[in-house]
């Protein structure tokens, strides 16, 4: 057979790909390969054809989302901005990617530098910011050089600085380093550390689109977002709307990571199947070493762990797809989140208390300690979990764990109180026989594992 | 003056007609009484304050006459201004006094309660605060927290483990004194009130950090151990001071002088800030002009006498074990590790008389 036959049996296997479509084209990291490849061309036809209006209109009608967890419909957030006579504007990347198991943007960034740096300078002629910023993670240390050598690049080729291709647009991109703080990827917290200052969520409102980076009119977004803009321009919005189903539209990127035989950043179109996208060898290619899956935190650690019975269909038996709504169907009850697109899998082997204990270890280091709630009740969850993982718990503590993650959630200044509480949340809503297991059996609890128990058991479908 | 819009706003089913822009706090203190939430962050002097002890959360059940829809969590009210025709539930929602009893429990699980050595203790917000809406047993069962000790010299105490981080005294320093020489170091429940490098806070004004400080964390070492506050007679008084207004509260005993503070209204706030030479060092009556008794509200569980008849006329029936639901005493803290104060070295049965502050003043590092 000849390749031309081949092709479309191969998209409709691997999707459509939008931003890594050109990923694995040796020398990509580089301008040169980049433009040859087709690289900034919707940069020219942006600045060239378009006004920042139909831009924003554009991404609006796109449908994206945004991709650093929260979902929020970007255009919209653009549409927010605003526009006091003689302030400036800025566009800030959030590329503080530091959510446990997600791991795209440092793909993207890695690799493909050059398509974020040309989605920041649509997006910046878009919001009228001439001076636009990366924020990075501290830990991201080598990426940063990868970075500053594409905006060096770009501004070589006239893509960047001053007068972009002569349309009188001036843009400018700087990398900026944080120091490895998990709160400064919350929009406002990224803003104070930006500014030089504790990285201190800010009290909203007002929110960054009205008082932002030096109290001027500013957009954060998350890099996933900002790159695809670029196929947003190319293809125009309404195209990219056709990709995926519903208000999901457009590829995602998800990291996939935990007992899987191939963990790895897949683009995706997000009419895939839960199912398709763990156990197809396109993807995820099923369990790691012959064993059953029990669980899964489809988005990122924040989100809401998922057993196998609800993980690949939903409660009322539908199958369940890679997609914002999908993955939320059912609520807190039955369903989890898209969040960040951080798919961690656990096997039968795993310890849900042991897992649940470390994530609530991690909010705690973590908290900013501003808020009263998130401040203390993150380091009680801590306690009281590391208690039962080592086999001093008691049965009362399931439900003091219970009313404390209660009592967290939507009472603190940012999400990072709900992010800390919607694990513990979930882990006792879903296996609360796992952890009574562990209080009743702290001896055994040291030296074996729950077990799949009955977590992958089909689920009773009511008529 | 311009005529200014009016909001119309109702709080615990009370209407009252506010400027716009005035928050739901201040909306609620013009109503008075039990209608303003309790805050312990916010301080209406201090600008950027608020927001994060979450105790003064609000139910807001009707956003505005424009648009009705209420606000899906709970609000901070020291923060959140009023719409016109808002409508909001404090202590009217089951769901706002719920999370104010968890926001007080996380406040204390953490806190010594060493109220009995601190000297703070009758004019605490946070004692206040517990005994309004804290439960008389503890869910807690750890250690809590302590802090490597900071000196930060002879005219200012601190006790980091009372720190509810309220950030008052950050600001107070930032907005008031011409250098700012502490902050919030670390982060998470390990946060803590410092100066980075060993130094003496001595800025002219800094001594107000004491005053807006809400509970035992930093207070006046001047008045160290020497009085209860309930045993002292507040009067107004006031000097002619070259760098303040010179106007103060005097704590006396006597006729003699124990403390100086600043001037509070009745929401624990500072009217006039005052200078540390009037604080610190003007301890004589005759460096004062008396102007009367000032009227405190005395609003301290202590002061309103709620154990009066129960205290030394009958032994309590709840025991710890009752209130704690079967379970034993536990030693969650050792006090000296805390206050400093009845240092173990001290053998207070080889005095030949009482035990008197002076006793206990060589413990000074």
């Amino acid at each position: 057979m000849s390749a031309e036959k081949m092709l479309p049996q191969i998209i409709k296997n691997m999707g459509v790909k939008l931003l890594l479509d050109k990923a694995h084209v040796p020398g990509i990291r580089f301008f040169e390969t980049y433009r040859k490849e087709g690289g900034y061309q919707a940069v020219e036809k942006a600045l060239k054809q378009m006004d920042p209006a139909s831009i924003v209109e554009e991404v609006k009608k796109s449908g994206v989302r945004g991709r650093g967890g929260a979902g929020f419909p970007a255009g919209m957030k653009w549409s927010f901005i605003a526009k006091p006579e003689g302030v400036p504007r800025h566009l800030v990347c959030n590329a503080d990617e530091s959510e446990p198991g997600t791991f795209k943007d440092r793909y993207l960034m890695e690799f493909l530098p050059h398509l974020l740096i040309e989605g920041l300078i649509i997006s910046s002629f878009a919001l009228g910011s001439n001076d636009t910023y990366i924020y990075i993670r501290g830990e991201y240390a080598w990426i940063v050089d990868i970075l500053e050598q594409a905006i060096d690049e770009a501004k070589a080729a006239g893509f960047l600085g001053k007068n972009i291709l002569g349309t009188g647009f001036d843009c400018n991109i700087y990398v900026q380093r944080g120091a490895g703080a998990y709160i400064c990827g919350e929009e406002t917290a990224l803003i104070e550390s930006l500014e030089g200052k504790r990285g201190n969520p800010r009290i909203k409102p007002p929110f960054p689109a009205i008082e932002g980076l030096w109290k001027r009119p500013t957009v954060v977004n998350n890099v996933e977002t900002l790159a695809a803009v670029v196929p947003i321009i190319n293809m125009g919005g309404d195209e990219y709307a056709k990709i995926g189903v519903g208000r999901s539209t457009g590829t995602k990127l998800i990291s996939a990571c935990g007992n899987i035989n191939k963990p790895g950043v897949y683009e995706i179109e997000m009419t895939l199947s839960v199912e398709e996208f763990l156990y197809s060898d396109e993807y995820c290619g099923g369990i790691a070493n012959g064993k059953r899956l029990k669980a899964c935190i489809p988005g990122g650690s924040s989100v809401p762990i998922l057993p196998a019975n609800l993980l690949l269909k939903t409660a009322k038996g539908e199958t369940r797809l890679m997609n914002y709504e999908s993955l939320s169907d059912g609520g807190f009850a039955t369903g989890s989140m898209m969040g960040s697109g951080g798919f961690i899998v656990l096997d039968e082997d795993q310890c849900i208390v042991k897992n649940t204990y470390t994530l609530a270890r991690f909010y705690r280091h973590e908290s900013c300690g501003q808020c009263s709630p998130c401040r203390e009740g993150t380091g009680w969850m801590e306690k009281i979990l590391k208690n039962i993982d080592t086999g001093k718990g008691k049965m009362s503590d399931i439900d003091l764990l219970w009313d404390i993650q209660r009592k967290i959630e939507g009472n603190t200044i940012c999400p990072l109180g709900d992010a800390a509480a919607w694990p513990v949340a979930a882990a006792i809503r879903h296996f609360r026989d796992e952890f009574e297991w562990h209080v009743n059996h702290p001896e055994e609890a040291q030296k074996r594992n729950y077990g799949l128990a009955h977590y992958a058991d089909p689920i009773h479908v009511p008529a | 003056m311009s005529e200014q819009t009016l909001f119309k706003v109702t709080i615990d089913n009370i209407t009252i007609e506010v400027p716009a822009g005035t928050t739901i706090l201040n909306a609620a203190r013009k109503i008075g009484g039990d209608v303003a939430p309790p805050a312990m962050c916010y301080y209406s002097k201090l600008e950027g304050s608020g927001g994060k002890c979450r105790t003064c959360l609000v139910e807001v059940s009707k956003g505005s006459e424009k648009d009705p829809r209420p606000m899906p969590k709970l609000v901070a009210s020291c923060r959140t201004t009023v719409m016109d025709g808002m409508e909001v539930k404090n202590i009217t929602s089951d769901r706002v006094i719920d999370a104010r009893n968890g926001v007080v429990e996380f406040l204390l699980i953490n806190h010594p309660l060493d109220c009995p050595v601190c000297d703070q203790a009758g004019e605490c917000h946070l004692q206040d605060l517990s005994y309004e809406h804290g439960k008389a047993g503890t869910r807690y069962e750890f250690q809590r927290r302590t802090f490597k000790k900071h000196d930060l010299g002879d005219k200012i105490q601190l006790h980091m483990t009372r720190c509810i981080l309220c950030y008052r005294c950050v600001f107070t320093a930032d907005q008031l004194t011409g250098k700012r020489e502490h902050g919030v170091l670390d982060r998470g429940d390990h946060a803590e009130i410092a100066t980075y490098i060993e130094k003496n806070l001595d800025n002219e004004f800094i001594g107000n950090v004491i005053d807006v400080c809400p509970v035992g964390a930093l207070t006046d070492k001047t008045f160290r151990f020497k009085n209860r506050v309930w045993f002292l007679k507040p009067v107004d008084a006031h000097r002619d001071c070259p760098t303040c207004s010179g106007k103060v509260t005097l704590w006396n005993r006597g006729d003699e002088v124990y403390r100086v503070t600043a001037r509070k209204d009745q929401w624990g706030e500072v009217e006039d800030w005052i200078c540390n030479t009037c604080r610190f060092d003007k301890k004589q009556t005759s460096d004062w002009v008396i102007e009367g008794p000032r009227l405190i509200d005395r609003h301290s569980v202590i002061a309103q006498g709620h154990y009066a008849g129960t205290v030394g006329t009958h032994k309590p029936t709840e025991t710890f074990e009752a209130v704690h639901a079967g379970r034993q005493p536990k030693l969650l803290m050792d006090i000296h590790s805390i206050s400093e104060v009845n240092q173990t070295n001290i053998t207070l049965s080889k005095l030949d008389r009482p035990a008197h502050s002076t006793d206990f003043n060589h413990n000074k590092d």
